[in-house]
């Protein structure tokens, strides 16, 4: 493994309880993050490549660990999101060498589908820094359902030398979708937006 | 008797291999499990309020229960816990006092007779507020090595008419523990202290 992973953590959300209506069955929401040491702190490097491998590697193990945390077949997610916070010896760009490059094929692979663009965000931050996830249906990004994002925090990452990079999945959209849009059951699948 | 509405449960892995020193072997691995229940006591002063300590005690053993799977599944794994909960903004502290009981009674039951009290913490907060929920060794309070804390919290809970329930577990050692004091290896195991 490339990456000198420091610490992993996953995080499973399941929303039993809305507005006092019962959601049966429950909505589930997993990440898994990692805190990794940024090869490229505190200096310009030009070729970002070694991040991109980097986040080949993390595109699987933290897909995996997410679709393990909820249990499911990677053929059952229907939303997935991922981000990447840099410490601040480190720079926006190598958020971004990691996340979009090589991460989403294992990501896909995983979940044996994937049509649909991987909502990212990015940035950088202090140990305790929050990443709000952003989550949209992995077959069709316009379902409107599955907008929505998932908030990670480790109160001890990343240091300045860090990155922590976060993949999330669900099994489900949000508690009482009722704004109507395009739903999961009329997806094509075809071009990745509807 | 007061039902236990449970809004949401939350559960966090992590798994530390190092922190600037030596990778570990075996991965120091820590377990938070947060539940979010309806406060039956918020708005008003209730006098008696203790009753609900064994309406509790159900969702104590499942979530202890719970935490020893997302740790391996092997209790004998288990050597460091704590609690904590944080009530919402229409309750009061000794609310969150209704917590250790139950909290403590079902990780005992679950870990096979723990004897060191569970080191605990308690709040009222709103929704987003951290509680750094404090980690003993199970056994024997005393054990240096094993103090340590665990830093949980959710974006949208407590709300006001809400207590956040938490249980930690944790399978080690801090990840470099090396300041002397009592070790895991000297409990004599007769007081729950040494």
């Amino acid at each position: 493994m490339k990456a000198k992973i420091r610490k992993l953590a996953t995080f499973v959300e399941e929303t039993r309880r809305e507005m006092e209506r019962a959601i049966a069955p429950a909505t589930r929401k997993a990440a898994a993050v990692a805190v990794i040491e940024n090869p490229f702190a505190g200096k310009y490097v030009d070729d970002l490549s070694e991040l991109m491998s980097i986040g080949e590697e993390l595109g699987e193990l933290l897909t995996q660990r997410a679709v393990e945390a909820l249990g499911i077949a990677g053929t059952s997610a229907e939303s997935y999101g991922k981000a990447a916070a840099v410490g601040e010896n480190g720079e926006l760009e190598h958020a971004a060498a990691i996340l979009h490059p090589k991460l989403g094929t294992p990501v896909r692979r995983v979940l044996g589908k994937g049509a649909a663009l991987i909502p990212s965000c990015k940035k950088r931050g202090g140990l305790g820094v929050v990443l709000d996830i952003p989550l949209g249906h992995k077959d069709a990004a316009f379902v409107r359902s599955h907008f929505d994002a998932m908030e990670v925090c480790l109160n001890d990452a990343p240091r300045a030398n860090e990155i922590m990079v976060a993949v999330a999945v669900t099994d489900s959209g949000r508690p009482i979708p009722r704004v109507g849009g395009l739903t999961k059951d009329q997806i094509k699948g075809e071009d990745g937006l509807r | 008797m007061h039902d236990v509405v449970l809004r949401k449960r939350v559960m966090c892995v992590e798994e530390i291999f190092h922190e600037g020193g030596p990778v570990s072997a075996t991965p120091l691995r820590r377990a938070a499990l947060l539940a979010v229940i309806r406060n039956p006591f918020a708005g008003s002063y209730v006098a008696n309020i203790e009753g609900f300590m064994d309406d509790l005690k159900p969702l104590g053993l499942e979530m202890a229960s719970a935490l020893v799977s997302a740790l391996g599944g092997d209790p004998k794994a288990v050597e460091g816990y704590g609690k904590g909960a944080i009530v919402g903004s229409a309750g009061e502290l000794e609310h969150g006092a209704l917590w250790h009981v139950p909290g403590g009674y079902g990780m005992r039951e679950v870990l096979g007779g723990a004897k060191a009290i569970v080191a605990s913490t308690k709040k009222v907060g709103g929704p987003g507020t951290r509680l750094d929920v404090p980690i003993t060794h199970i056994n024997a309070s005393y054990v240096r090595s094993h103090f340590d804390a665990m830093e949980v919290g959710l974006n949208d809970a407590p709300r006001g008419d809400e207590i956040l329930l938490a249980l930690v577990m944790t399978t080690g050692p801090r990840i470099h523990a090396r300041v002397g004091g009592l070790k895991a290896s000297e409990i004599k195991g007769e007081d729950g202290l040494r």
